[in-house]
């Protein structure tokens, strides 16, 4: 039996930058996954896939990743997921130091 | 050291411009991500799980003082201010930007660095022992051998190519600090009976997915032989190796799949045919090579200071008795620098304490730093009567820690903190045993233990040898961590044993603690290492202690 379609955001990271982002509901990248979008139905989310993997000249490795609606927008499921949403563990770097 | 001349400078600059080419035409979109990536991959550059990351290479670990503080400017001027030294004598840079790396990589060139060959399908960066020139034990300075096949392996044409990638390793020691066994191919520099010298060539070690330990190809090559011979191998291995999967593609498949003796009749084979075609020029140059590293003009100076300071400084003392080894010199010390203070990251240094250190290898140290596969910086030749004041700059920048072999000086990989590859992170794992281990205020009664912790299977962080290894999997969306037990990296490489189900992360560290703490009473005495303990013993008490509930389900 396939297995079932869980909720994904489009994920990449920047070409200039390699800082991980998701596209959101207008089609831009954001560097916050919590305005990502995420896609319930398995097509539209390989359709949103596919647009983001266009943008080679914006983003590079993009990938669909597992993620739930939380209170204030999507939040990743899977710990790698969660790493890259906020920045290493060992330093106050990368999006936890921008955001903070 | 060795010194750059006219041919190796144009050849780096030129390798420099072509990669500022490479990166405006990408940006510029004239390149496709598939074009760019195998050409970014050839200059060191990766693309991680937050940004970038540069790898720089440190040929067999060596460096100046004026390197080392172009490694620090490096840092501050284009990442966040501290650099990552790896378990292969590489220096690895996390968040630099893309269209940075041209800059980056013309800052390395100018003083003699670069980034080739850190990545990708190819011969790596040839790592030695960190302590050659000063080891005692040297039959002689292993570097120039690694140069001449650095030059040799430096954008070799038959080899740009290979199934997969290829580790060189050379050392001149009975006492293995290269970790030898586990690369490719092991150049070991031998004397045989009537007192020639020549190299044991040992081939088809691994750790990763399939650990081996190697086998010996050839127990004594003559001098002459080893460029031949060691193209011979990768002729060899670039002809047989499988392409048909990633996962066995690496040599050690190659020499198991058809055994030593196969391998060996088919080297020889090409060595008879390419023997001939060599002239004597790499011999004439590995003469004019070894010219770059002479032995240090030795001082001569008095020793009562660093007496005195022994007698009456216990911090200063127990540093020497812990990070200091012997050196061939009776006046001169080799200063293992630790890189592992309590709760940092190890391997991390800023740029501030690269400096320090930079400053130190130049007024005392001869001009010379090492970087060892432990992720620690070495400082080889050392006046004895210098010790007091290095120890004293040393601990201004937190780099006095007395921990060198000791439970804290633990091999770690940016497991996945930063490594797209990881499965768990590593790091933490290392600062939480560290800082554990620091508070119980046991380590120097411990005493010699080599924990390793690896984010992934493919075992950067070398856990398999590992007197107690570490490895962080993905067990259905959550970190676990595996141990191994009674792995060894040094002359009696043995691959450590699993020792039953994974740890959860906060698990983990307490299971280290109780193994650690069980070892003490397993003992047959203080001077029982945790290692020979382990070998006399058998994993089964080791077993018992990490799996306590498992003994009592036995029992009842």
């Amino acid at each position: 039996m396939p297995r079932q379609f869980t909720p994904k955001v489009v994920t990449a990271n920047t070409l200039i930058e390699g800082d991980v982002v998701y596209l959101d509901t207008s089609d831009n990248w954001t560097r916050c996954h919590a305005e990502a979008a995420l896609f319930a139905d398995e097509a539209q989310a390989n359709d949103r896939l596919a647009f983001g993997a266009a943008q080679t000249g914006i983003v590079v490795g993009v990938y669909l990743a597992d993620a739930t609606a939380g209170e204030t927008g999507p939040t990743p499921t899977h710990f790698r997921e969660e790493f890259r949403a906020v920045g290493p563990s060992n330093y106050n770097h990368g999006k936890q130091a921008e955001q903070a | 050291m060795y010194k750059y001349n006219d041919f190796d400078e144009a050849f780096i600059r030129a390798r420099t411009a072509q990669f500022r080419k490479q990166v405006e035409r990408r940006v510029a979109g004239n390149l496709t991500e598939d074009e760019f990536k195998p050409l970014r991959l050839m200059n060191g550059l990766y693309l991680q799980l937050h940004a970038y990351m540069l790898r720089v290479a440190i040929p067999y670990g060596t460096l100046n003082s004026a390197q080392m503080r172009q490694l620090a400017f490096i840092a501050e001027k284009w990442d966040k201010g501290y650099g990552h030294f790896t378990t292969r004598q590489n220096i690895q840079y996390n968040w630099p930007k893309l269209t940075d790396v041209p800059d980056m990589l013309d800052a390395l060139a100018d003083v003699e660095m670069h980034a080739n060959q850190t990545s990708g399908n190819t011969i790596r960066n040839v790592t030695s022992d960190h302590f050659a020139g000063a080891a005692q034990d040297e039959i002689e300075d292993p570097r120039a051998v690694a140069e001449l096949l650095r030059q040799w392996s430096t954008d070799h044409p038959e080899f740009q190519f290979l199934g997969r990638k290829f580790k060189i390793a050379v050392g001149a020691s009975d006492h293995d600090r290269a970790v030898l066994k586990a690369h490719d191919l092991a150049v070991r520099i031998v004397k045989n009976d009537a007192g020639e010298t020549g190299y044991e060539i040992i081939v088809g070690g691994g750790l990763g997915r399939t650990p081996m330990i190697g086998k010996v190809l050839h127990d004594f090559l003559p001098r002459e032989g080893l460029l031949p011979y060691v193209e011979s191998v990768l002729t060899v291995y670039n002809t047989l190796g499988r392409r048909d999967n990633k996962y066995k593609a690496r040599i050690k498949i190659t020499v198991h799949e058809n055994g030593i003796d196969e391998i060996r009749a088919l080297v020889e084979e090409q060595f008879a045919l390419i023997r001939p075609t060599f002239s004597g020029y790499d011999q004439e140059f590995l003469e004019e090579i070894r010219t770059h590293f002479p032995a240090p003009s030795y001082l001569n100076a008095p020793l009562a200071g660093y007496e005195t300071a022994y007698e009456n400084d216990p911090v200063f003392r127990s540093w020497v008795d812990t990070n200091l080894t012997a050196h061939k010199n009776e006046n001169y010390a080799i200063v293992t620098i630790s890189i592992k203070k309590h709760g940092e990251t190890p391997g991390d240094a800023t740029s501030e304490q690269m400096r320090v250190m930079a400053d130190l290898a130049e007024e005392f140290g001869h001009d010379e730093l090492r970087i060892s596969h432990e992720q620690n910086v070495i400082l080889p030749h050392v006046h004895k009567s210098h010790l007091p004041m290095i120890h004293a700059r040393l601990h201004q920048v937190g780099l006095a820690t007395a921990n060198i072999g000791l439970v804290s000086d633990i091999i770690a990989c940016p497991g996945m903190d930063y490594c797209a590859l990881a499965t768990a992170r590593s790091i933490p794992v290392a600062q939480q045993i560290a800082t554990r281990f620091d508070e119980l205020k046991l380590e120097h009664d411990i005493g010699a233990l080599k924990i390793k912790i690896s984010g992934c299977i493919n075992a950067c962080g070398h856990h398999h040898v590992g007197h107690i290894g570490i490895l962080g999997l993905d067990r259905a969306g959550v970190e676990n961590y595996q141990i191994t037990l009674g792995g060894d990296g040094s002359e009696d490489a043995t691959i450590g044993e699993r020792a039953g189900p994974g740890f959860a992360y906060d698990e983990i560290v307490p299971a280290i603690e109780r193994l650690v703490l069980g070892y003490l009473d397993l003992r047959s005495s203080a001077d029982e290492t945790f290692l020979a303990a382990y070998r006399r013993l058998g994993a089964a008490p080791f077993k018992s202690i990490l799996y306590p509930e498992a003994k009592t389900r036995n029992a009842a």
